[in-house]
């Protein structure tokens, strides 16, 4: 199968890979996909809890190279966004970025999940910290 | 050294030129059908084709006349077992495999079952090979076939053949193995194996694609088959259609350069073999030899990189051609069959590669292609969130996954 040079350019140079704290209350974690089914998937972000902006996003995929594309191309996707900016990527909007072939559109759906995942457990978790702030005080 | 190299050798060899120079003479200048019976255009061809059916026997134990030349391996598989099923339907309806034959095999007798053929699927041991004990257990006075392979085009294991055929044989039941992968490779021979029926092609030993053979039998037991396609009963009635003769020549060419050559070639091979595979398991943590190395193809090895996912490894060795069992190369969009079968798990099949080594690889490419590969699985381990688990000693298995 020939690969779009877009997916060639994430898979030799894949951005923001890395993890962040998990424990982190700012921190929303993502993890998409089983071992068995060949491909999972970690996103995080970091977002500043005053103006809801994602400052940072990091991934880690275990998976073919438009996984591990449409996983780095979420990534940079995610710098700057709100995070319900953040929910509105679709994973067509990644196959059409990364010319990705029908086999491969799963890739994609995987990578949108990843997102979602990660923007709601921030949000879970912000929710128990703004719960837990105001029993403290 | 060249790029790309081909170490995928189990799938199709490059032809050896020798063989492509015995064949050359019979595209143009010899080119009678073998069966014209009455002019010297006939009988130099006939003469031709008698010459490979001669070292194709040598080369398997056999006799010429039980050589029955086909299309290849696929058509070679297909007449052995709907040959059998269909002249030996009075005697019984039952033909006993195993899981991890290839599908030339699996599928013929899928159709098999659908005419009222009753098949068992041996499972294999997680070392690759058929449980003896099982075999045996699963004879019955029905069973007319055991269809069992010699060597595994995935994971180069190499089944106890000999003790096949000779349960078959005490049972009264005949034997036909698939021998593309080891014809030529190791020692073969139809006697002291017990074969009743065997398997081979050319494009799998350095000759050409499209030619293959089946061995039949014709003494102890007088072997006989069905034919499967209607037509001028060329090969003793067995398969009709004017014989391919470039394609046979070329094809006894190979065996007898096989023959000549195997003590100093599978040494060879062994050597390479067992260089890659000291190379990356020196190199890296975590990898996996699938199938038993005691019973093994010297050209083959197949290797599990935990935490890796194989498509994306063949992409990072792009200037290598080798296969994976990841179910991102199949057409199926599953993981290897073979690989599921030894029970090891779905990640490791996603994360194998398969090493076949052949006649023209050199020590220089396989000390590239272990450095290159052990790049490429540091890299996408790093890439990995599985590898970082392990790391952090998380157990995998425990994991509750949300599974798509």
């Amino acid at each position: 199968m020939a690969y779009s040079n877009k997916v060639l350019d994430h898979y030799n140079n894949p951005r923001n890979v890395g993890s962040m704290d998990k424990s982190d209350p700012n921190v929303g974690t993502g993890m998409v996909g089983a071992p068995e089914c060949g491909d999972v998937m970690k996103l995080q972000v970091k977002v500043n809890p005053e103006t809801g902006i994602i400052e940072d996003a990091k991934f880690k995929t275990f998976g073919c190279g438009s996984a591990i594309a449409s996983s780095s191309l979420a990534t940079e996707w995610l710098y700057g966004k709100t995070v319900d900016e953040a929910l509105q990527i679709k994973n067509t909007d990644i196959v059409s970025e990364l010319s990705l072939p029908p086999v491969k559109i799963h890739c994609s759906v995987l990578a949108e999940d990843a997102i979602k995942a990660a923007i709601t457990d921030y949000k879970q978790k912000s929710a128990l910290h703004k719960t837990e702030s105001v029993l403290v005080s | 050294m060249k790029l790309p190299i081909y170490m995928d050798n189990h799938a199709t060899t490059p032809m050896d030129p020798r063989v492509f120079e015995a064949m050359k003479p019979y595209f143009t200048e010899v080119f009678g059908n073998a069966a014209s019976r009455n002019h010297s255009f006939g009988w130099q061809a006939e003469e031709a084709v008698e010459k490979s059916r001669k070292q194709i026997a040598d080369l398997i134990g056999a006799t010429p006349k039980e050589i029955v030349f086909t299309g290849g391996a696929t058509e070679s598989n297909n007449l052995a077992l709907k040959g059998v099923a269909e002249m030996y339907a009075e005697k019984g309806n039952h033909i006993i495999t195993a899981a991890t034959e290839h599908k030339a095999i699996l599928d013929t007798c899928k159709r098999l079952e659908k005419s009222g053929i009753r098949v068992t699927y041996l499972p294999v041991q997680t070392n690759g090979l058929v449980d003896l004990d099982m075999l045996r257990d699963a004879i019955t006075d029905k069973t007319i076939l055991v269809s069992i392979m010699y060597a595994n085009n995935e994971i180069g294991v190499v089944q106890p053949v000999a003790e096949i055929g000779k349960i078959a044989k005490e049972r009264g039941v005949l034997f036909h193995t698939d021998a593309v992968q080891a014809a030529g490779k190791i020692p073969v021979n139809v006697i002291k194996d017990n074969i009743d029926i065997m398997s081979i092609t050319g494009h799998k030993l350095y000759g050409p694609k499209g030619c293959g053979a089946l061995y039949v039998r014709r003494k102890g037991p007088r072997v006989q088959i069905t034919a499967q396609m209607d037509g001028g009963g060329h090969e003793r009635g067995m398969r009709s259609g004017t014989l391919n003769v470039p394609g046979i020549v070329g094809l006894g060419a190979a065996c007898a350069l096989c023959q000549a050559e195997m003590p100093e070639e599978s040494r060879r091979m062994a050597f390479l073999r067992d260089k890659l595979r000291s190379k990356l398991e020196s190199q890296l943590d975590e990898v996996y030899v699938n199938g038993t190395m005691e019973h093994h193809l010297p050209n083959n090895l197949n290797i599990s990189f935990a935490y890796v996912e194989g498509e994306s490894l063949l992409m990072g060795i792009n200037d290598i051609a080798v296969s994976s069992g990841s179910a991102c190369t199949s057409a199926t969009l599953e993981p290897s069959y073979v690989l599921k079968a030894l029970g090891a798990g779905d990640d490791l099949a996603h994360s194998s590669i398969r090493f076949g080594l052949g006649r023209f690889n050199t020590e220089e490419e396989v000390d590239y292609v272990a450095g290159k590969v052990i790049d490429v699985v540091r890299k996408l381990r790093e890439l990995s969130p599985l590898y970082e688990m392990a790391k952090e000693g998380i157990d995998l298995s425990k994991v509750q996954w949300a599974a798509h």
